[in-house]
């Protein structure tokens, strides 16, 4: 794929709504040696590339399908900026991603996520994802929701890890409802590979909140951390299903998740670690209950209201 | 005493927790600007009028009054009580993930300016540099959240602090520290409670109350209530002579 001129002059576009959405302008993305991508719908609105990577979209129906390359040995310095996201109030926006990560590569991405006027949207996301021998990708998605609670969100990947890879992946929804998210993510790791999969959401109202992260630690000396930092209130629900598998020696792994539960809302967590080498070790904590009491007592002597220091509580639990 | 020269007066208060009389016939005044200490054996009932005075939720329910500046308090939630002036130092602080010791003094703080929390971080001798924008959570020391317990403190200034175990975890050099930042409370117009069982820290205060079966025993200048407790509570002489079945007048 070839750049796409990203700037917009003139009356705002659905590019320049987009990007305001999640505090940026075109501006900002001209930088030649940050990438980029953005994706209104099914319409590629700007991209830009930088050496190193690759990348080939083809608008379907309802989004697009991307193919992602990093090269081998190729270091992309600056996280790449990829925006998708959908303007109007109802409609399906489908992400069907194969990324590549080439051996001893190294990339970072930032992908934005916007739905600032949902009512009904869906925003499905489908992704295979190869690490190759000492690759290493990082994938940092960042939500804007409309506060209607209409958005719906379905990110899914498969990801395997070769030998001292590396993969790490953070979901938080930073502005808006959650309405209803659903995460289902599954890795397999090879030989000294890592995985750290972390989730940050705070839900109310209605608001369903799903995970469902697996991660095989099948190689010798791989790594593996299953992460979750959830506060519901009203009546929210969260069910959040962790899993964590070793079976080779020296496989290492934990997995942590921590809920803070207010007013009638619902919050479990099934944690389940499965060992089958006896030199593999996976532990697990799980937490889930009202905001700390001590916590709470202390910044209440300290002057703040209890709404104010529950709030400070929450946004540190999910910082 | 004038009324003026009174921060905290303590009416008949009395505390009932599942039917056991906790808190008894509790009649104290404390004067403004001077280093307290509320001094008793393990059990007395220290933490708990620290508690009860904070107004921490299971504590309210009390008999009696509590006056601070001569107004009752007793109704009042523990974040109006601070709103009035009145903070609490914790024996063990919690401790908050993912919450900077910036933004936990900031929330504390009356002037939020960096410039302030950098002064009250140097005055428990950690360097603002190095602590600021680490969290306030599991990876520092007991010393080192404590000292960080007392500089959240100072960002408030408080017309009255209630410190509970303030020697409890911390080394000699800290707790030389909590000294001379209890110096500097007071100096600042403060009013100091130190709930202790420690002589070390008795010392520090001008003027005491004996605690006793969540009672009080005793009270006046820190010297006297210190050689009373020294001699009578350590090992604790009722203790002793209801072992022994020997009749005991204090």
């Amino acid at each position: 794929m070839t750049d796409k001129k990203t700037a917009r002059h003139g009356a705002p576009s659905a590019l320049d709504e987009l990007l305001s959405s999640i505090n940026k302008t075109a501006d900002e993305l001209h930088d030649k040696h940050t990438a980029h991508l953005v994706v209104h719908h099914n319409k590629v609105l700007g991209s830009h590339l930088v050496p190193g990577l690759k990348l080939d979209v083809e608008e379907i129906k309802d989004g697009i399908r991307a193919v992602i390359r990093i090269e081998e040995n190729a270091v992309i310095k600056n996280p790449v900026q990829i925006c998708f996201g959908m303007l109007p109030e109802k409609g399906t926006q489908k992400i069907i991603m194969d990324v590549g990560c080439g051996r001893n590569s190294k990339i970072s991405i930032i992908a934005h996520c916007s739905f600032p006027n949902a009512i009904d949207i869906s925003h499905i996301m489908e992704a295979v994802i190869n690490i190759e021998d000492g690759a290493e990708y990082r994938y940092f998605e960042r939500h804007v929701h409309g506060e209607s609670g209409g958005t719906k969100v379905y990110p899914k990947a498969k990801v395997n890890l070769k030998k001292g890879a590396r993969f790490a992946t953070e979901f938080e929804l930073v502005k808006g409802r959650v309405g209803l998210i659903d995460i289902d993510y599954e890795t397999t790791c090879g030989e000294d590979s890592s995985l750290e999969m972390t989730a940050r959401i705070s839900g109310y109202a209605d608001d369903i909140i799903k995970i469902n992260e697996t991660g095989h630690l099948t190689g010798k000396n791989s790594r593996g951390f299953l992460n979750s930092r959830i506060a519901v209130r009203d009546t929210a629900r969260a069910e959040i299903f962790n899993k964590l598998t070793a079976s080779a020696p020296g496989a290492r792994g934990h997995v942590d998740c921590k809920e803070i539960v207010q007013d009638k809302a619902v919050a479990s967590a099934i944690p389940v670690v499965e060992v089958s080498h006896p030199q593999a070790r996976i532990t697990h904590e799980a937490a889930i209950g009202s905001v700390d009491s001590k916590q709470l007592q202390t910044l209440m002597a300290r002057g703040l209201s209890e709404k104010d220091a529950v709030a400070l509580i929450i946004k540190g639990l999910l910082k | 005493m004038s009324k003026t020269e009174t921060i905290l007066e303590l009416r008949d208060l009395a505390l009932k927790l599942g039917g056991k009389n906790i808190l008894q016939n509790i009649n104290a005044s404390f004067e403004s600007g001077i280093v307290h200490a509320v001094v008793g054996p393990n059990g007395a009932g220290k933490s708990t009028l620290a508690s009860v005075l904070m107004g921490l939720p299971d504590f309210r329910y009390i008999e009696g009054d509590i006056l601070f500046e001569g107004k009752s308090i007793k109704k009042l939630d523990t974040d109006k009580r601070a709103k009035l002036g009145i903070t609490l130092g914790w024996q063990e602080p919690a401790r908050f993930d993912g919450i900077s010791i910036r933004d936990f003094l900031k929330a504390s703080a009356k002037d939020k300016a960096e410039e302030n929390l950098e002064k009250a971080l140097d005055a428990v001798g950690l360097s603002p540099k190095n602590y600021l924008n680490r969290d306030c959570d599991k990876t520092l020391s007991g010393g080192e959240r404590k000292r960080v317990e007392i500089a959240s403190i100072l960002v408030m200034e408080p017309k009255l602090t209630l410190l509970d175990e303030p020697d409890s975890g911390i080394d000699v050099e800290a707790l030389d520290k909590m000294f001379e930042v209890m110096q500097m409370l007071k100096q600042k117009g403060s009013s100091v409670i130190l709930i202790t069982h420690s002589l070390q820290v008795l010392k520090q205060s001008e003027r005491a109350l004996l605690m006793c079966h969540g009672g009080i025993r005793d009270s006046g200048s820190s010297e006297k209530i210190s050689s009373y407790f020294h001699d009578k509570c350590m090992p604790c002489d009722l203790k002793y002579a209801a072992e022994q079945g020997i009749p005991y007048d204090r």
